[in-house]
């Protein structure tokens, strides 16, 4: 919402403050300033000129030498407009001035140009000739500025005076960012009410009366709502006898600093209503109206219907259309038909303003794809007496304007008025509410102010049809709160009951495998939760595979974004992938975030969103580099029981001898691997790549923060050192099975210290060496516990056909 | 006797000082000082002395061993530290050679952020929880007195995955969960990836965080919400940091503001940073609503509360100068390790 600074004072003409002390002010009562420009900003030392006398340039043709009377004195000024005569009122910026920028209306220069006397081609020039664009405008904000060429004024000014006050710049737009909740505020009217309440001066909004001829509106139209759910309110009224001109330069100025090009009297008047009073308006050809009826009434599914910028719009059955005997002729609320827009050779106007409900308003121009100032203002949903006010000042302005007569009457079909909303006045619970000491006084005098109506007798305060956002205690609070002022509302903290600030036990146990992953050398990524199902096939995930069951969107920002991940991997494989491409060298990623896996398809409730420790790697380290992390995490999150890795995985984007099953106390709580090479191939990394994904939630079954203390061994360990020819297919995991199953209480440790395959070793086999440790907790052992611990071990590994050696 | 003693002492300490080694010294010592060593022979000699005589002898033997020793150890704390030195010498390294590091890892710029929320909020009781990313429609809207033809719906472009189901749009979803336990006073916040359907370029992402903040409990007022962010606000950018709260609009406070911080660039004064306005916007927040209250079985006439929501990577990138969200998505190795 842009307005210019004049039009608010128009109607609060008691303020008078500095542009910042404004917006300020607004910003901290609540009608939001977004930004403020002065239009004057870089204009220095400009006067009206009287050209009176024009030569032709010695040595230029296209340049000619003016003599211009700029008050004080007579100025020789060079110029290659073409567009002058001698008699001519220009702008005239004098020596040392300075303008806005360029006659070709390009980008504005921040500090604007400087203008010095000088020679143009060796005439003396002593300053310069403005055309609008160097002024900082331009000739559609302008209509009667030439196209090119300098401005001529056309009202009566006098040589010497301000020309910057007389083309009307000395003023400055207000950018506000009005909530949603406040629809009163997109108007200026709107905007004053807010101003003047908040620098306590009188509100003077225009005096509206509902004149008109003797003639009666009723012999010119008649108005039915058919779909009575969707406009609560339609009044019509019609002029006659329409003269289009050009209105008059105060309201051009005035929709011009609002951004709306100025047209002519009658679209400019329906302009200067909708910004005036935040009511849309639309005017119709009377002559095109079939039947001197309008219907109002929902489309016909698939009908199509030509809006007056020419596009064919395809419409559905919950649009409005606004309709008269025979045909369509207006999209309800977003724009009118073609076929009843204005020409300028109009006789009769039918001016409508009505009220339509915001959300169809809303989706009906969502769907047709048109959005307008007017739908943009209607989707917000506006207040139904409001329409009466506008039309009737449009009527107005018709008739101050010499624009045409005014038929006498209303046609008015509505709705009830829903009843005006009545809140309980209670200063004690206000001042409880917001911890501060108004008077009851001060909180009826910002009431006052903002026009809520207060009975005495009742208690009661009455909020106004156009404030809509009140409705509760809280909202009277509100008022009270930003009128007397945040900032002197105190600062203090709570008090009562005191509460324990704490984290869960899965936010401690996710922070815990921070710490280790960055321990290790990962450093922690965050991917998007949503992915392509492509990745999919670049994981070559099987067809039949339950992790192709997604949580779909169904209006993704594009295929690329349009699934739930159901597997965390391809988040950190695209960013390995992405530091791989850029020669990233060593690099190792961790990232903590959740999978969602569908509980049912279609989705009917929430999915089961499970958070997942993945970790990857390229460069130093291998499959044992990325083990290592996972148990050291395991360890910190007290999971210290025996952790098991079962190589079939059935991981179909895992190298296949080169992954696991990450496995505790029997159930499985992730998995880790090298990753298929097909698969680092369609990633385009060209290296060996590890992963790790920990299920958290299975983890969180397992994991305690919980220490005792398990005493530190007094009596000696007895150590001894066994070495093995193993078959092949027999895992290292088995041969610790036997001895964790068999060494019994007095085993402690075990190490491999050697595992070697090759040319000393038969072939089929390879040579393993262990070292175990046994103690006792309550005494030296002796040599036959020692011995007869290792011979169950040896009777159990020779069970598993494996050899002792020497 | 005397004069054998002399010369036995002098002779020692001559070898002593021209001892050039250890062992020399120690041989010095055995051959002196040993059981078959010179003065131990003098001492052996003693049965040929007159009985009158020996205490005397004795004391000269003793002064002139004592006298040996003294040297000896000497040479020999001399001949050590020398070794030392020329040892030390030897093992000079170049100091600006090189760290060996063990190569940590970097937390996320956004987790450092929030860590820090977390642990300003949980010194002043509040819990951290969570709530689910893929929510219903009521407790991301409907709930929060955003009702279905709700413009702040449109607002919000939502990522639906139907009609009733959704990525939720804002942490504040999570206010509602927690009153619907129905354990008062609270006081929490919830961390946590919301999703809107924007574009990817410098200040928008698709997926970012937000943290919710509520606290319900007896006579909780408008006061103790600007007492309590602006207490934040100084723990999070430093104690000279000020405060301004503006009225805003959310459908589910009522009154509702919006937070600044002064610039903690240039403190206020405008600069580049804060482009020229000397505040910086932080969060938004308000008073419950009370129809937000009531859904959740509150009783807004006994309870009242306020809420929260701050951007995470809003503060991420303020507090970090990041100038580019997407950095925060890359996982560009030499982003990352800048934390």
């Amino acid at each position: 919402m842009n307005t210019p600074l004049s039009w608010i004072k128009a109607y609060v003409p008691e303020l008078s403050c500095e542009d910042k002390e404004y917006c300020d002010a607004m910003t901290l009562s609540g009608t939001k300033v977004e930004g403020s420009v002065r239009f004057d900003k870089n204009l220095e030392k400009i006067v009206v000129g009287h050209i009176e006398k024009i030569e032709r340039h010695p040595d230029a043709d296209k340049l000619i030498i003016c003599q211009v009377n700029v008050g004080a004195e007579t100025v020789q000024i060079v110029t290659g407009a073409q567009n002058l005569k001698e008699g001519d009122y220009v702008p005239t910026v004098l020596d040392g001035g300075r303008v806005a920028g360029g006659h070709d209306g390009g980008p504005l220069p921040e500090n604007g140009i400087k203008i010095k006397a000088g020679k143009l081609r060796g005439v003396e020039s002593a300053g310069m000739m403005c055309a609008i664009e160097e002024l900082g405008s331009s000739h559609e904000m302008y209509p009667e500025a030439p196209e090119d060429g300098v401005y001529v004024f056309r009202k009566p000014v006098t040589p010497g005076e301000d020309a910057i006050e007389a083309l009307g710049l000395h003023d400055t737009v207000v950018e506000y960012e009005v909530t949603s909740n406040r629809v009163d505020c997109y108007s200026i009217l709107g905007i004053a009410r807010e101003a003047a309440a908040t620098f306590r001066k009188p509100f003077v909004p225009p005096v509206v009366e509902a004149r008109g001829n003797e003639e009666d509106v009723n012999q010119y139209i008649s108005v039915e709502i058919k779909d009575r759910d969707l406009c609560t309110r339609f009044c019509a009224r019609v002029c006659k006898n329409i003269r289009i001109a050009p209105s008059p330069e105060w309201m051009q100025r005035r929709l011009a600093a609002c951004g709306i090009r100025p047209i002519n009297n009658l679209v400019d008047i329906t302009n200067y209503v909708m910004m005036e009073y935040g009511q849309p308006m639309h005017a119709y050809d009377l002559k095109n109206v079939a039947g001197n009826k309008i219907i109002v009434r929902r489309a016909k599914e698939g009908d199509e219907f030509q809006t007056l910028d020419g596009q064919i719009r395809k419409l559905d059955s919950e649009m409005l259309m606004i309709c008269d005997a025979e045909k369509e002729i207006g999209l309800a609320g977003i724009m009118g038909g073609e076929n009843s827009k204005i020409t300028d050779d109009v006789q009769t106007v039918l001016f409508e303003a009505a009220t339509f409900n915001g959300a169809n308003i809303r989706k009906s121009s969502k769907r047709v794809g048109l959005r307008t100032e007017a739908s943009s203002i209607f989707e917000k949903g506006l207040d139904p007496r409001n329409a009466e006010a506008a039309i009737n000042r449009a009527c107005q302005l018709i008739e101050e304007l010499g624009c045409g007569e005014v038929v006498g009457g209303i046609v008015d079909v509505k709705e009830p008025f829903s009843e005006l909303k009545q809140i309980r006045f209670e200063p004690e619970r206000i001042n409880r509410f917001l911890g501060t000491n108004i008077s009851k006084e001060e909180m009826l005098d910002i009431f006052r102010r903002l026009e809520l109506a207060y009975d005495e007798s009742t208690g009661m305060i009455t909020a106004p049809s156009f404030r809509q956002d009140i409705a509760c205690f809280a909202d009277i609070a509100e008022e009270v709160a930003r009128f007397y002022g945040y900032d002197k509302i105190p600062t203090t903290l709570p008090t009562g009951e005191a509460t324990t600030g704490k984290m869960s036990f899965k936010l401690r146990v996710e922070e815990k495998a921070r710490d280790i992953a960055e321990y290790c050398g990962f450093s922690q990524g965050m991917c998007y939760s949503f992915e392509s199902p492509k990745v999919f096939d670049r994981l070559l995930i099987p067809a039949d595979s339950p992790l192709r069951q997604t949580v779909t969107i169904a209006n993704p920002l594009g295929e690329d974004f349009s699934i739930m991940r159901t597997i965390s991997l391809n988040g950190i494989l695209t960013s390995l992938a992405l530091n791989f491409n850029r020669r990233n060298k060593n690099v190792r990623l961790y990232e903590l975030g959740n999978i969602y896996i569908p509980k049912s398809l279609p989705v009917t409730d929430y999915p089961d969103e499970r958070m997942q420790f993945t970790l990857g790697m390229y460069g130093e380290g291998d499959f044992f580099t990325m083990k290592g992390v996972v148990e050291e995490f395991l360890e910190s999150v007290g999971m210290t029981k025996k952790i098991t890795y079962n190589p079939n995985a059935g991981k179909t984007f895992l190298h296949p001898g080169r992954q696991a099953l990450i496995q505790y106390k029997e159930t499985v709580i992730g998995y880790l691997g090298e990753v298929h090479p097909e698969v680092t191939d369609n990633y385009d990394i060209d290296t060996k790549v590890y992963v790790a994904v920990l299920d958290m939630p299975e983890i969180l079954l397992f994991a305690s923060f919980d220490r005792k203390y398990e005493g530190i061994a007094k009596y000696p360990a007895v150590s001894r050192d066994i070495s093995m020819v193993v078959p092949k297919n027999i895992l290292v995991g088995d041969i610790e099975k036997i001895i964790e199953q068999r060494g019994g209480k007095i085993l402690e440790d075990y190490q491999l210290f050697d595992i070697y395959e090759g040319s000393q070793i038969k072939s089929g086999y390879k040579s393993v060496a262990y070292s175990i440790t046994f103690r006792a907790k309550d005494r030296t052992l002796e040599e036959s516990d020692v011995s007869s611990a290792m011979k169950k071990i040896l009777n159990g590994l020779e069970g598993l056909g494996i050899e002792l050696r020497a | 006797m005397k004069e054998r003693l002399e010369q036995i002492k002098e002779e020692a300490i001559r070898q002593i000082n021209e001892s050039e080694a250890l062992d020399r010294l120690n041989d010095v010592r055995v051959s002196f000082l040993g059981k078959k060593g010179e003065l131990t022979a003098v001492l052996k000699g003693m049965k040929d002395v007159a009985p009158e005589d020996r205490p005397k002898i004795g004391q000269l033997v003793n002064e002139a061993r004592a006298e040996i020793e003294r040297v000896l150890d000497e040479a020999k704390t001399n001949m050590e530290r020398k070794i030392r030195e020329a040892r030390m010498k030897a093992e000079v390294i170049d100091v600006t050679l090189p760290a060996q590091k063990n190569s940590v890892g970097h937390r996320h710029p956004n987790t450092i952020a929030l860590e820090e929320v977390e642990r300003i909020f949980i010194g002043m009781g509040y819990e951290v929880v969570e709530g689910p990313e893929v929510e219903k429609d009521y407790y991301n809207f409907e709930a929060l007195n955003i009702p279905a033809d709700h413009p702040a719906k449109d607002e919000q472009d939502t990522f639906y995955i139907n009609s009733d189901i959704l990525l939720r749009t804002q942490t504040s979803g999570v206010q509602v969960h927690e009153m619907e336990r129905g354990k008062l006073p609270i006081r929490m916040i919830a961390p946590g990836r919301v999703f809107r359907a924007d574009e990817v370029d410098a200040t928008h992402s698709p997926s970012f965080h937000q943290i919710e903040g509520l606290v319900i409990d007896k006579n909780i007022t408008f006061a103790d919400l600007k007492g309590t962010l602006a207490e934040f606000a100084k723990e999070l950018f430093g104690d000279d940091t000020k405060v301004k709260f503006r009225p805003h609009h959310f459908p589910f406070t009522e009154p509702s503001a919006e937070m600044d911080v002064s610039c903690f660039k240039c403190g206020g004064s405008g600069c580049r940073f804060c482009k020229g306005e000397g505040w910086i916007e932080i969060l938004g927040c308000g008073m419950v609503h009370p129809k937000v209250l009531n859904m959740c079985n509150i009783d807004p006439e006994e309870y009242t509360g306020f809420a929260f929501g701050v951007g995470l990577e809003r503060i991420a990138l303020l507090k970090y100068e990041i100038d580019d969200m997407r950095l925060l998505y890359e996982n560009d190795i030499r982003f990352l390790k800048q934390f």
